[in-house]
């Protein structure tokens, strides 16, 4: 059996989540206060996900960097391999706010998108 | 000279002044004119390209960008607003005159009718803090960094260490980890983190950043370039105790140590300033001077920028108001501070409608109770920590005992788990 301990971030209060894992089976659940705490330690193990904000370059507008975004959480584990892929990445005015800059980004299933308008 | 007249004047094009302006137009100001002195409008929002903001006010989850942008389109549909860009609040006096600079239109006055102050915040800097050392290059507050790497497209360094848990530094922390560079640990001179839980959890101990809860620097070494800092615990006056220290090796350095409202205007004509370093507003968000008007980090120190929106909009409207001849209120209860409170805005409330008050903790409480000492009225609250403001909407039926004694006490009192 292994345990592994999260920290919920579903309130200020931070609860520190215990999972007790035996395989790839969940068996018990500690330390959470709310079913929130339980839910999200569990999400965290099964499938952590986050979005990925950073910039890529853009060529003659009045900024060097449009800001992006995943337009959806993807896997943390391909974090890195995206931000790689999204360094060369070089784009060119007129940019939509929305627009898709890099389309189902390393088979994640969402594209990358501009968070700003830039003209 | 040139003089253009105005109902409404807003100083500053960041959140607060983009919602104050909307508002102030959808009440009724003729004439509405924000005055930014950076080159677009959105403030610091432009710089924030992180997700996070907007769950209150929009129900979604938006980057800094999209949620200035929203309010920017609104804007840009109102007819009676005007935005001068690239131009400077040199002086007002108290005629309500503004003496502006811009490269375009020159020097000239602008007269308002109400003004609201909408310039934000200021980090604190080294000197703030007074870190010993030498003065190297490579030193700079998270906001600058923020700055170079999100707008300029510059990165800052290769192995950086940042001091103090604030938010900007926290998320700056994985921004300049994703961008390639070793951020080696941040430094808390308080016992507990300042900045909120998900940042601490999804920027650094996503990256296995270490935070060292209770420690300061105690020396900033390097000739040219910074290479060193000292890191040090610190007891209980936050005096650094160095035979518990230690040196890490770095190339650049972050201070991420608290903001300050930005009140150099607000001085010049006698704006009264609160403990939070803001001026003392009333319930309406009018200051210490009738027809001036404030709202957001130019009063107190936000963590959610939905707070700011809202906050603005009801400075916003009541100049708008006091513009037009329609704001006859002066709310004269006092609210104070009591046990565990550091602070509460509004100053004044008129006891006679609902209010939502905002305030901060002196330290962390956990599981607590809010309490209205006068009247012994008790509201429970979840967590209480300083890094997360308390926002209370109360009800006028629960202020109202207060218009009679003339003063209202918020503390805080601690519930036994």
């Amino acid at each position: 059996m292994t345990k592994k301990t999260y920290t919920c971030i579903m309130c200020p209060k931070g609860c520190r989540v215990t999972l007790m894992i035996r395989g790839k089976e969940i068996v018990k659940v500690e330390g959470n206060e709310c079913p929130l705490g339980a839910k999200y330690a569990i999400q965290e193990f099964k499938n952590p996900v986050r979005i990925v904000t950073t910039t890529v370059k853009i060529k003659d507008a009045n900024f060097k960097r449009l800001p992006v975004k995943t337009a959806k959480p993807i896997p943390k584990s391909l974090i890195k391999e995206c931000l790689k892929l999204l360094s060369d990445v070089e784009v060119t005015p007129p940019i939509k706010s929305g627009e898709v800059i890099v389309k189902n980004i390393c088979g994640t299933g969402s594209d990358v998108v501009a968070t700003r308008e830039m003209l | 000279m040139k003089r253009i007249n105005r109902d409404v004047v807003v100083i500053g094009a960041g959140p607060a002044g983009l919602a104050a302006a909307i508002s102030a137009s959808e009440v009724g100001a003729r004439s509405v004119t924000i005055i930014e002195r950076d080159e677009e409008l959105g403030g610091i929002l432009k710089q924030c390209i992180h997700n996070g903001f907007g769950l209150h006010y929009f129900g979604e989850e938006l980057t800094g960008p999209e949620y200035a942008e929203r309010f920017i389109k609104k804007l840009n549909t109102l007819k009676n607003v005007d935005v001068k860009l690239n131009t400077m609040v040199l002086d007002i006096n108290d005629n309500k005159e503004l003496l502006v600079s811009s490269k375009k239109e020159g020097i000239y006055y602008i007269k308002a009718k109400a003004i609201v102050l909408a310039m934000g915040a200021r980090e604190r800097t080294r000197g703030a803090i007074r870190i010993p050392g030498t003065r190297p290059a490579g030193i700079m507050t998270a906001g600058t960094a923020q700055r170079l790497v999100n707008i300029e497209g510059l990165m800052i360094g290769k192995k950086v260490f940042i001091l103090g848990s604030g938010d900007i530094g926290m998320i700056m922390a994985r921004r300049l980890t994703w961008e390639g560079a070793e951020v080696v640990g941040v430094a808390e001179i308080m016992p507990y983190p300042t900045g909120l839980t998900r940042n601490r959890v999804q920027c650094l101990e996503d990256n296995d950043i270490p935070l060292y809860l209770g420690h300061t620097i105690a020396e900033i070494k390097g000739d040219r370039r910074i290479n060193s800092v000292v890191v040090s615990r610190v007891d209980e006056k936050r005096r650094p105790v160095l035979k518990d220290a230690w040196e890490v090796e770095c190339d650049t350095l972050l201070l991420s140590v608290g903001l300050i409202p930005e009140n150099e205007l607000s001085k010049k004509i006698n704006v009264k300033l609160s403990r939070t370093g803001g001026p003392i507003v009333d319930e309406l968000r009018q200051t210490s001077i009738p027809g001036i008007f404030a709202g957001g980090n130019v009063l107190q120190i936000h963590d959610l920028v939905d707070n700011v929106s809202r906050e603005s909009e009801t400075a916003g409207k009541n100049a708008a108001l006091f513009a037009i001849g329609k704001l006859q209120d002066h709310p004269r209860v006092e609210v104070r501070n009591g046990e565990y409170v550091r602070y509460v805005v509004p100053n004044y409330i008129s006891a006679s409608r609902d209010v939502e008050f905002y305030m901060r903790s002196t330290q962390p409480l956990g599981r607590a109770n809010l309490v209205i000492k006068e009247s012994k009225r008790r509201f429970p609250l979840r967590y209480v920590t300083p890094a997360e403001m308390i926002v209370k909407r109360v009800k006028a039926k629960d202020l109202s005992f207060a218009k009679d004694i003339g003063h209202i006490t918020f503390a805080l009192e601690k519930v036994e788990e």
